[in-house]
């Protein structure tokens, strides 16, 4: 069985986020990059599918030579092989998914696994869009996985609920928490990665659609009051949540 | 020619959510800006009387897909439908709610009419014949305005941040639409669906939020949360810290690894309020904090604070809510 899993390499979540001077992204100064924790599930599941079918797991990142960093820790949680499609700064999830699709085809993996969102952009998109220009299946904000025979059996989190998907392979799965619990890599692992070639390609470069104009910071949301201390302050919470909040 | 405008709503059990009146009002008022043709679409089977509903809500006309093989929900198959409507109708701009529905579809479309979609949008304006969608990034941390270049543009609107308005009494027009589903459109399916929050509201959907965290000390203190959430009609979230520690599960987690959230009221528990976390529940139109540190994070950004043990305040809170609504 040949999967493929994509890698993103993101900000992790303590970033405090400034907009840098060009207005549009963010200064990368002082920010810690890691794997994208949710890609971290669609690595860990693809190394327990691996366990049990055999096979061969082929990590894919997009990005500069800094995601290399990402698919290095990939590889030592012990992913076999690993690719960075070369790309210029300014992508989408068009882009992404269209380059990424481009290299898959020579691949032709038998899974897919990817992230169900990368925490820096939330687009939530590339799963989809892969699926579709590879023409295949998808299933997304996956908790639950089976494959056996030819078909994956998902169980996706929905409002409030958890619809059971079936599905063919190939197909395309994206993954979201609860699914695994992601191990660390072994340092034997780390060891066997430092040796591993990670292949270089330059990414099919396409347009993106969504162009941004310009980024900014949230509305700064002013301290409100200290209304009190302990059980006392309760019932003037509540006035202040009927009568000028107007919420209950 | 004018331009035709399309926004796809969503329905379980031939039930609409609210996120489907907040799309379609929003798309009409888009269409009335641009001077555009606005249809809604809305698919299932036996859907026809459910998709009237939607006329209170500003469609003048409906497109109803009515299909067995659509009674569940399937991406590839939706996808299809979807893709077809916007092609049939010349649509140049689809809305969807940016819930698990919309954002699964959105992308799988896109690809299908070559579009492109700005996800989970939180404001729309029209500048110079453009749609200008805001979007947050980083869970919120920061905003981005962007602008569709395609032929087909696709916004996906976040739930709880634009408003349905009152219902009208009015009724739309149905135009029922057939589109043929193959067994090969039925690659992926939905077999089957199982409740995961007994009939309680989740984070996403929820006007208030009633969270908790590490200050709440053990997981069998959460009834607490659950009970103030009962007589607030809240939904139950949860701190990073406490569904890594296994106390509550992950779906019910607010903040950047897990549902960023913009209720009209959160309420936070025991929450310090790390980084991550503000990042997904700050867009909240009233915070209340409740946590025994004064210096906590989350005071920063809390319209209300109260400073003292959890378990000591929520049970009160909760009886003085009681008494005041009624309860």
């Amino acid at each position: 069985m040949k999967i493929a899993v994509c890698v993103n390499h993101v900000p992790d979540t303590e970033t405090k986020v400034r907009v840098a001077s060009d207005g549009k992204t963010i200064d990368p100064s002082g920010v810690n990059y890691v794997l994208n924790p949710y890609d971290e599930f669609a690595v860990e599941e693809a190394l327990k599918i691996r366990e049990k079918n055999n096979g061969e797991i082929l990590a894919v990142s997009l990005g500069n030579d800094s995601n290399k960093e990402t698919l290095r820790k990939v590889l030592a949680m012990g992913v076999d092989k690993a690719v960075l499609l070369k790309a210029a700064a300014e992508q989408d999830s068009y882009s992404v998914a269209k380059a990424i699709s481009e290299y898959l085809k020579t691949y032709e993996p038998d899974l897919i696994l990817i992230g169900k969102q990368s925490i820096d952009s939330d687009n939530s998109q590339v799963g989809g869009l892969l699926a579709e220009f590879l023409g295949l299946p998808s299933v997304s904000v996956v908790v639950k996985l089976e494959i056996a025979d030819g078909i994956a059996k998902a169980e996706r989190e929905i409002e409030g609920a958890h619809e059971h998907v079936e599905l063919t392979l190939p197909c395309v799965i994206s993954t979201q928490r609860g699914l695994n619990e992601p191990r660390y890599p072994s340092l034997k692992g780390i060891m066997q990665a430092k040796k591993k070639t990670i292949e270089e390609v330059d990414a099919q470069q396409t347009e993106p659609r969504v162009k941004i104009i310009g980024m900014k910071s949230p509305p700064e949301k002013q301290p409100g009051k200290i209304v009190g201390e302990g059980p006392d302050a309760v019932p003037e919470l509540v006035r202040l949540l009927r009568e000028e909040a107007k919420v209950v | 020619m004018s331009v035709t405008i399309l926004a796809v709503a969503e329905q379980r059990n031939g039930e609409i959510k609210k996120t489907s009146f907040e799309t379609v009002r929003k798309a009409r008022e888009i269409a009335d800006g641009l001077g555009g043709t606005f249809k809604a679409l809305l698919i299932g089977n036996s859907i026809n009387d459910t998709a009237k509903e939607l006329g209170k809500y500003g469609a003048g006309s409906v497109i109803a897909v009515n299909n067995d093989k659509l009674t569940h929900y399937s991406t590839t198959a939706y996808t299809k439908v979807v893709g077809e409507i916007v092609k049939k109708e010349g649509a140049e701009i689809v809305f969807f709610p940016a819930t698990a529905l919309g954002k699964d579809l959105a992308p799988c479309v896109a690809a299908r009419v070559d579009g492109a979609v700005a996800a989970d949008c939180t404001e729309l304006k029209i500048e110079g014949g453009d749609i200008i969608a805001t979007r947050p990034v980083y869970a919120g941390k920061a905003l981005i305005d962007v602008k569709i270049d395609a032929p087909v543009k696709i916004f996906t609107l976040r739930p709880n941040v634009f408003p349905a308005g009152e219902p009208s009494g009015d009724e739309a027009t149905i135009e029922e639409a057939s589109v043929d589903i193959s067994d090969d459109d039925l690659k992926a399916k939905v077999t089957e669906m199982t409740e995961t929050s007994k009939g309680k509201l989740d984070v996403t959907e929820a006007d208030i939020i009633v969270s908790g965290g590490r200050g709440l000390k053990s997981p069998d203190n959460f009834h607490l949360i659950e009970e103030l959430a009962d007589v607030l009609d809240a939904a139950v979230g949860a701190s990073r810290a406490v569904v890594d520690a296994g106390w509550r599960p992950h779906d019910e987690q607010v903040g950047q690894t897990g549902k960023t959230v913009s209720p009209a009221l959160y309420v936070a528990v025991g929450i310090s309020g790390a980084v991550q976390h503000l990042a997904g529940m700050s867009s909240s139109k009233y915070i209340v904090a409740i946590n025994k540190d004064k210096d906590a994070p989350i005071f920063q950004i809390a319209d209300y604070g109260v400073v003292g043990d959890a378990l000591e305040i929520v049970p009160v809170l909760k009886d003085e809510l009681k008494k005041t609504l009624g309860k």
